[in-house]
C-alpha cells in the first residue's frame, strides 16, 4: 500500500491509534480487572540475550492454550532497565515485571492474566526501602526520567510500521512537505537549540544550515550509528526500539539539506539493530514514505545501510565517510568540513543518531516545546548509559540540566552494597573524572566541561571507594591505543608511552618523574593529536591526575600493598589457600600458619575465596 | 588574487589568499620543520596527509597547535613558530617518532640521507624522554629491487600517495592499527608476491630508511676482483646528470667525462654508454612503428624501454600486451650485444662476461633478473645498480668525483647520439624515434631535430608530428597514473594515436626511483632534465641512425633493422600477469 497524499497517511494514523489504547502510562487498571491487555516484552540486545524471545514465544503459545483471546504480546524496543532484564509489562495495569524467566511464564499467566493478582517475587525491590514496587512511574529509576529521544522504546513494536504510525510516525516529515520550506525546518531546528548528541554538542541547525548553503548536484544524509564508547548503547537501543524514528529524522534532515540519499553507517556488531532498520526501511518503502515522490510530493530520499567494521574512530565523521568510500578508516584534516566535501567528494551531513532521535518531535510539537526542557546553553534531554558500581544499571534519558546526583543517587539507586561513591566518568574514554564535589552540576555540554570531563555520547561509569583511579585510567588508555587508527604521531605513539608510563607506575617501577613526564605528554597530545580521539585521549589521565593525585603518588612512591597477607591469628594451616593459589606464592605446612610472598602475589583473590576461616586479608 | 595580511613571529607579511602557514613563513625566512608534507609542484604530487605534526605552530586564538603544512593563512592571523609551546610540541612529536625508531643510523642505509635524522639535528633532540617498546616486524627481502623494513617506517604515507594516487598501482597502504600501523601490501603479503612494479617512486620519496633500493655493491666489487673476469659497464642517460649530486655539485651538473673516469678508476674492463644501446633501440622501434603502419598492424606502439611501465601494462593491462614495441629496453640490448656482438669481436667466452649497469632505476634489477632476458642461464645482463649505489661504491672507493679530469667511453659500445640522451626525460624516448622514423619515412634531411611539441611536463601530452604524407598522433604519459587514464582512453577510443612513449617515474627517468634523493625539491628535477636538453645540444649527432658504431653493428653483425638476427637478439615478449 502507498500513501501517495498526506491525507492518506493521516487517515492510516487516525485508524492506527487504538493500537495503543492499552499502553498508557497514566492507565493504571487493577490487576484484578479482567479484559483486553498488551503484554510488552522487552526485545532489546540485552533481554534478547536474556531469552526475551523465547519468552514472547512462549508466552504467545501458553496465552492461546489458556484461550486468553484478547491478550496480546507485543515485543517492544529496550525499555532501559537493562541489568533487571527480561523486563515484561503488563498494560493498561502498568506492571513492571523484572528477570523474568521461561519458568516464571505460566505464575504470570495463572496467577495474573487469570488470577488477576501481580505476581509478587517478579516486581522489582527498591533498593533503598526494600520494597517491591508494582508500577513503572514508582520506580525511581523512571520517576526523573523524561522520555524524548526513547519515546517509542519500549513501548511500540519495532518491527511493526503500523505502531510508529499509531503514535504519531511519521507526521513530522508530512508537516515538513506540507508546510515548510528548507529553511523553515533549519530554523525550526535551530530555533530548538538541538546539539549533536554525537560527543562534541554542534548546533545540529547550524550544521544543516552549512550543507544545505553547499551548492551541488548531489548531497548526503548521514546518520552516525558508529556508536563505540565503552559501556554505552543509546544509538543501539534506539535504533533496535525506533528505527522509524531515525528514519524520519533522516528524511526531515534530508529534505532540509536537500539530500535525496540518506546513509546508515553502523557497526556491524549491532546484527539485532541492522535487522530492524532493514525491516523499517522495507516497510517504509512499501508504504512509499521511502523512494520517489514521498507523499505525493516531489521530495526523494531513500536510505541505505553501510556496515563498519567496529573501528571505534569511525565514530569520527571525516574517517566514517572514508570508510564509507571503501577507504581505510582515518580522519582527514578539516577544513574541507563534510559540509563542502564529504561522501564522495560531496556536500554530507553527519548527525548521530539520538540526535535525530529528537528531530521529529521538534517538528510535531515546536523549537518552543523543546526550548522549555533542558538548560541555557543546552536544549532538551540527554540519554546516558548508567554502568558501573550503581544499584541501576541502564539506559536513561534526562533533562538537560539534571545534577549528577540525581543520576546516580535517585535513578542508579545509589552504590551498590552501600560502599563510599568515588567518581563517576562521563564522556567515555575521551571524558574524565567528576567527584563529589562535583555532583551536584546540573550536566549539560558547557558545565561537564568545565568541570574537566565531557558529554560525550553519553557512557556513564560509576566508580566506589574500591576503584583504584590509576587502573581506571589505564584501562581507558588501553582502549584509545588499540582503537587509535595510527595516522597521526601523538595518538599512534604518544598513547602507547602513556599507557606505559601507567603501566610502570602500577608496577611500582616509576617514580615522581615518571609523573611529571607522564602529565605533559598528555597535554602535549591534546594539543597535537590531528583527531578528537586523539586529542581527548589523554582526557582520562589528566583528571585522574588532577583529582587523585595522591593515588598517582602512592604508586610513584611505591607505597601501594596489592598484596593479599595471611592473619596469623586466624589462620589455622588447612593449606587449602595455598592449594588454591596460581602461582604458588603461599608456604606453610599443614596445622602451621601460612605465609604469603608478597612480591609474587598477583592479587587474584583465589586464596580469599578459598580460606573457610577468613584469614586471608585484602590489600 | 587577493592578498592576506597576518603577522608570524612578528614579523607582518601579506602573502595570496590559499597560501599556507608554511609557504607564507618560507616567504619571511622562518623555517618550519616538516616530514610528512611532500609536494612536487608541477609534477601533481601532493601528499598532504598532516600526521606527522612535526610542522606544528601556535596561532593566537586557538586552543590547539596547528599544522602549518596545511593551515591556510587568514586575515589578521598571529602566528608563532618559535613559543615555548609550539617548539615543545614539535620537540614532543618527533621524540615519539624516535622513541619508536630503531637507531642504528650509522649502518643504515640511509645514513646521513634521511630526514628523519636531519629533523633530529634541526630539532635539537638531545635526549629521547619518552622510552618505551618498539615495532617489531620482519624485513621484507623478497623483492630483486627493493627492501622493505617497516620498523623504520614513520607513517608518512609518501609512499602510499606515490603507489595509490600517482602510481594508481595499489600495492601498499596502512596496515593494523594504533601503535601497530605500518605501511604494507595488503595481508602483509611479501612485495615479490604483489603487483609491484618496482617503479621505485616509494623508495624516491620515503623519508627514512623503510624504503630502500637492494644495494648490490658488494657484487660488483666481487666480480671486479674475480679474475678473468671481464668486467663491463654500462651507463644510463639520466645518471650523467644527477651523480654529481652525491658529490656536492649543482643539480643539472652533466657530468659524463667524470663518470667515465670514475668508473675506469674503479677497474671496470670496459665504460661503455647505455646511449649507445638506445640509438640501437630507436632503429629497432622506429622501423617496428614504420612496419606496423605500413602493414596495417597493431597501433599505437607503445615503447617498452621502462621496465616499470612494462610490469604496469602485465599487471593491469593484459588484454593490451599486443600493442607495446618489442624491442627489448636499452639497457638489456646493450647486454645483449654485449654478449654476443662484444664476445665475439673481442674473442671472449660468454661466461667470462660480466654485463654491470648503472641505473637511474630499481626496476632495472629486476628486469635483468627476467627468465625471457637472457640466454640459457646467462641473463643479458648480470648485476645492476642504482645512481645512488655507484655514489656509495665510489665513496668507498675514495675516488673524488669532482676533481676528476673528462675521460671518453670505450668504443665499439660507447658511441651515441643527441637523441639516446634524451631518453632519460618525459618525451624523450618518442621524440628520438621521431627523429629517425623523420628521416627514414620522407627520405628527407631533418632541419630542427628538436620536436619541442613533445617535450613539457604535463601528465599526458598529445601532439602530431608531420611526416610527408603521414600524420603521426603521438601520445606522452609519465607517471603510472597518467599512463593508465592514456591506456584507458585508447581502449575506449578517446586517444586515436599511433605511437605512445610511456614512462612509469614523473619526469622520466630524471626522476627515477634509483637516482639521488631530491627530498621534495622538484628543481632538482627540472634542472636534470634542462641537463639532458643541453647534453643533446651538445652532440654533434643527434639522430640515432647516424651513430656510425650502430651502423658498423648492423654492417658488420645484426644485418637489416628489424630482421631476424635483430629480432632473436633485440626482441622479447611480455607475459599477462595477476592483479594483487
Amino acid at each position: 500500500m502507498k500513501l501517495n497524499s498526506f491525507d492518506a497517511l493521516y487517515e492510516l494514523h487516525e485508524n492506527l491509534i487504538s493500537l495503543l489504547d492499552l499502553r498508557s502510562d497514566e492507565l493504571q487498571a487493577d490487576e484484578a480487572k479482567s479484559g483486553p491487555r498488551d503484554i510488552l516484552v522487552c526485545g532489546g540486545t540485552g533481554c534478547h540475550s536474556a531469552q526475551s524471545a523465547e519468552i514472547i514465544t512462549a508466552l504467545r503459545e501458553k496465552i492461546a492454550n489458556a484461550g486468553l483471546e484478547d491478550i496480546k504480546v507485543i515485543q517492544t524496543g529496550c525499555f532501559g532497565f537493562c541489568a533487571q532484564g527480561p523486563i515484561v509489562k503488563v498494560q493498561p495495569e502498568n506492571i513492571f515485571y523484572v528477570q523474568v524467566k521461561m519458568e516464571d511464564l505460566d505464575e504470570i499467566i495463572n496467577s495474573h492474566l487469570i488470577g488477576g493478582k501481580a505476581v509478587e517475587r517478579l516486581l522489582y525491590t527498591d533498593p533503598r526501602t526494600k520494597e517491591k514496587q508494582k508500577h513503572y512511574l514508582d520506580m525511581d529509576f523512571y520517576k526523573k526520567q523524561k522520555r524524548v529521544a526513547l519515546h517509542n522504546c519500549g513501548l511500540i513494536d519495532p518491527e511493526c510500521i503500523d505502531e510508529a504510525i499509531a503514535n504519531g510516525g511519521y507526521l513530522a516529515i508530512a508537516k515538513v512537505l506540507s508546510s515548510m520550506t528548507q529553511d523553515d525546518v533549519i530554523y525550526e531546528i535551530t530555533a530548538s537549540g538541538l546539539r549533536g548528541r554525537g560527543g562534541a554538542g554542534f548546533p545540529t541547525g547550524r550544521k544543516w544550515g552549512f550543507t544545505k548553503a553547499s551548492v551541488s548536484d548531489e548531497k548526503y544524509f548521514i546518520c552516525n550509528a558508529d556508536e563505540g564508547d565503552p559501556g554505552a548503547f543509546m544509538d543501539r537501543s534506539l535504533l533496535e526500539g525506533d528505527p522509524h524514528g531515525i528514519l524520519e529524522g533522516m528524511m526531515i534532515g534530508g529534505y532540509a539539506i536537500g539530500a535525496d540519499t540518506g546513509i546508515i553507517y553502523i557497526r556491524a556488531e549491532y546484527p539485532l539493530a541492522v535487522y530492524r532498520l532493514e525491516t523499517a526501511i522495507a516497510q517504509a518503502r512499501e508504504y512509499g514514505l521511502l523512494g520517489k515522490n514521498i507523499l505525493g510530493t516531489d521530495f526523494n530520499f531513500d536510505v541505505q545501510i553501510s556496515l563498519g567494521a567496529g573501528a571505534f574512530v569511525c565514530g569520527e565523521e571525516t574517517a566514517l565517510i572514508r570508510s564509507l568510500e571503501g577507504n581505510r578508516g582515518e580522519p582527514t584534516r578539516k577544513p574541507p568540513f563534510p559540509a563542502e566535501s564529504g561522501y564522495r567528494g560531496k556536500p554530507s551531513n553527519v548527525n548521530n543518531v539520538e540526535t535525530l532521535a529528537n528531530v521529529a518531535s521538534i517538528i510535531l510539537k515546536g523549537a518552543d516545546w523543546y526550548k522549555t526542557i533542558g538548560t541555557k546553553g543546552s536544549k532538551g534531554t540527554k540519554v546516558f548509559a548508567l554502568a558501573g558500581k550503581v544499584n541501576n544499571i541502564g539506559l536513561v534519558e534526562v533533562p538537560m540540566g539534571t545534577t549528577l546526583r540525581e543520576i546516580i543517587f535517585e535513578i542508579g539507586g545509589g552504590i551498590e552494597g552501600d560502599k563510599k561513591f568515588k567518581a563517576v566518568q562521563t564522556g567515555g574514554p575521551s571524558g574524565g573524572v567528576i567527584t563529589e564535589a562535583d555532583l551536584d552540576t546540573p550536566i549539560d555540554f558547557e558545565s561537564l566541561t568545565s568541570i574537566g570531563s565531557m558529554m560525550g555520547s553519553g557512557g556513564m561509569i560509576v566508580m566506589d571507594e574500591d576503584n583504584d583511579m590509576v587502573e581506571i585510567a589505564k584501562f581507558y588508555l588501553e582502549f584509545t591505543m588499540d582503537e587509535s587508527c595510527g595516522k597521526c604521531t601523538p595518538c599512534r605513539i604518544g598513547t602507547k608511552r602513556i599507557y606505559e608510563m601507567l603501566e610502570t607506575l602500577i608496577e611500582q617501577k616509576g617514580d615522581l618523574e615518571t609523573l611529571e613526564k607522564l602529565d605533559a605528554l598528555c597535554r602535549t597530545i591534546r594539543e597535537t593529536a590531528l583527531c578528537a580521539l586523539g586529542q581527548t585521549a589523554p582526557n582520562p589521565v589528566l583528571s585522574t591526575m588532577k583529582y587523585f593525585p595522591e593515588e598517582y603518588e602512592r604508586y610513584a612512591k611505591g607505597e601501594v600493598n596489592k598484596a593479599y597477607s595471611i592473619d596469623p591469628e586466624k589462620c589455622i594451616g588447612c593449606t587449602k589457600c595455598a592449594r588454591s593459589c596460581p602461582v604458588s606464592c603461599i608456604s606453610g605446612k599443614v596445622k602451621e600458619v601460612h605465609v604469603i610472598d608478597v612480591s609474587k602475589c598477583i592479587a587474584c583473590g583465589a586464596c580469599f575465596t578459598a580460606c573457610p576461616f577468613q584469614a586471608i586479608v585484602k590489600p | 588574487m587577493e592578498k592576506i595580511k597576518l603577522t608570524i613571529n612578528g614579523i607582518e607579511t601579506e602573502v595570496e589568499q590559499g597560501s599556507t602557514i608554511l609557504e607564507a613563513a618560507k616567504s619571511v625566512g622562518v623555517y618550519i620543520p616538516t616530514l610528512c608534507h611532500l609536494n612536487l609542484d608541477g609534477f601533481e604530487i601532493c601528499n598532504e596527509v598532516s600526521s606527522c605534526r612535526v610542522c606544528m605552530v601556535e596561532v593566537e586564538g586557538r586552543p590547539a597547535l596547528v599544522t602549518a603544512c596545511s593551515e591556510k593563512c587568514a586575515p589578521g592571523m598571529v602566528v608563532r613558530t618559535d613559543s615555548a609551546r609550539a617548539l615543545n610540541g614539535r620537540r614532543t612529536v618527533l621524540e615519539l617518532l624516535l622513541s619508536n625508531h630503531p637507531k642504528d643510523c650509522l649502518v643504515c642505509a640511509k645514513n646521513l640521507d634521511c630526514e628523519l635524522q636531519f629533523l633530529a639535528k634541526e630539532l635539537n633532540i638531545n635526549q629521547i624522554h619518552y622510552e618505551g617498546e618498539m615495532m617489531d616486524y620482519p624485513v621484507d627481502t623478497t623483492s630483486r629491487s627493493l627492501i622493505k623494513d617497516p620498523n623504520k617506517c614513520i607513517m608518512c604515507r609518501r609512499c602510499e600517495t606515490m603507489c595509490n594516487e600517482v602510481q594508481t598501482v595499489g600495492v601498499l597502504s596502512a596496515l593494523n592499527r594504533g601503535f601497530n600501523a605500518v605501511v604494507s601490501p595488503a595481508f602483509n603479503l611479501d612485495m615479490a608476491d604483489t603487483s609491484c612494479t618496482f617503479c621505485g617512486q616509494c623508495v624516491a620519496v620515503c623519508p627514512t630508511g623503510a624504503l630502500t633500493e637492494k644495494n648490490e655493491v658488494q657484487k660488483v666489487w666481487r666480480q671486479l676482483n674475480t679474475p678473468g673476469k671481464h668486467v663491463i659497464v654500462q651507463v644510463a642517460p639520466a645518471v650523467r646528470v644527477a651523480i654529481g649530486e652525491l658529490f656536492g655539485m649543482e643539480p643539472g651538473s652533466i657530468s659524463t667525462g667524470k663518470l667515465v673516469a670514475a668508473l675506469r678508476r674503479l677497474g671496470f674492463d670496459a665504460v661503455f654508454d647505455t646511449d649507445w644501446a638506445a640509438d640501437l633501440t630507436i632503429m629497432e622501434e622506429a622501423s617496428e612503428l614504420i612496419h606496423r603502419i605500413q602493414h596495417n598492424g597493431v597501433l599505437p606502439l607503445l615503447t617498452s624501454c621502462c621496465p616499470a611501465w612494462v610490469n604496469f601494462i602485465e599487471h593491469q593491462f593484459p588484454d593490451m600486451l599486443d600493442i607495446p614495441s618489442t624491442s627489448k629496453s636499452p639497457q638489456i640490448m646493450f647486454g645483449a650485444m654485449a654478449k654476443s656482438y662484444y664476445a665475439s669481436k673481442m674473442g671472449l667466452n660468454v661466461n667470462d662476461i660480466c654485463v654491470v649497469s648503472i641505473m637511474p632505476c630499481i626496476a632495472k634489477k629486476a628486469e635483468a633478473a627476467r627468465p625471457e632476458l637472457s640466454i640459457g642461464d646467462n641473463s643479458n645482463v648480470d648485476i645492476v645498480i642504482s645512481t645512488r649505489e655507484l655514489g656509495k661504491m665510489l665513496h668507498e672507493a675514495g675516488v673524488d668525483f669532482k676533481r676528476l679530469a673528462d675521460e671518453d667511453f670505450d668504443q665499439l659500445m660507447g658511441e651515441s647520439t643527441g637523441a639516446s640522451v634524451i631518453f632519460g626525460t618525459t618525451g624523450g624516448v618518442i621524440e628520438a624515434a621521431v627523429r629517425t622514423a623523420y628521416e627514414w619515412v620522407t627520405g628527407e634531411t631533418l632541419e630542427d631535430v628538436e620536436f619541442t611539441q613533445l617535450r613539457g611536463l604535463e601528465g599526458i601530452r598529445t601532439a602530431s608530428v608531420q611526416m610527408g604524407n603521414i600524420t603521426l598522433n603521438i601520445g606522452i604519459a609519465h607517471g603510472l597514473g597518467h599512463a593508465r587514464e592514456l591506456l584507458e582512453g585508447v581502449r575506449s577510443g578517446k586517444y586515436d594515436l599511433h605511437a605512445i612513449e610511456i614512462m612509469a617515474c614523473p619526469g622520466g627517468c630524471i626522476g627515477g626511483g634509483g637516482q639521488p634523493y631530491h627530498h621534495g625539491d622538484v628543481e632538482i628535477l627540472r634542472k636534470r632534465q634542462e641537463a639532458l636538453y643541453q647534453e643533446d645540444r651538445n652532440k654533434h649527432l643527434r639522430m640515432s641512425h647516424q651513430n656510425p658504431m650502430i651502423q658498423k653493428l648492423y654492417e658488420e653483425y645484426l644485418g637489416e633493422p628489424y630482421g631476424e638476427l635483430a629480432h632473436d637478439l633485440l626482441h622479447t615478449t611480455y607475459t599477462a600477469k595477476e592483479r594483487i
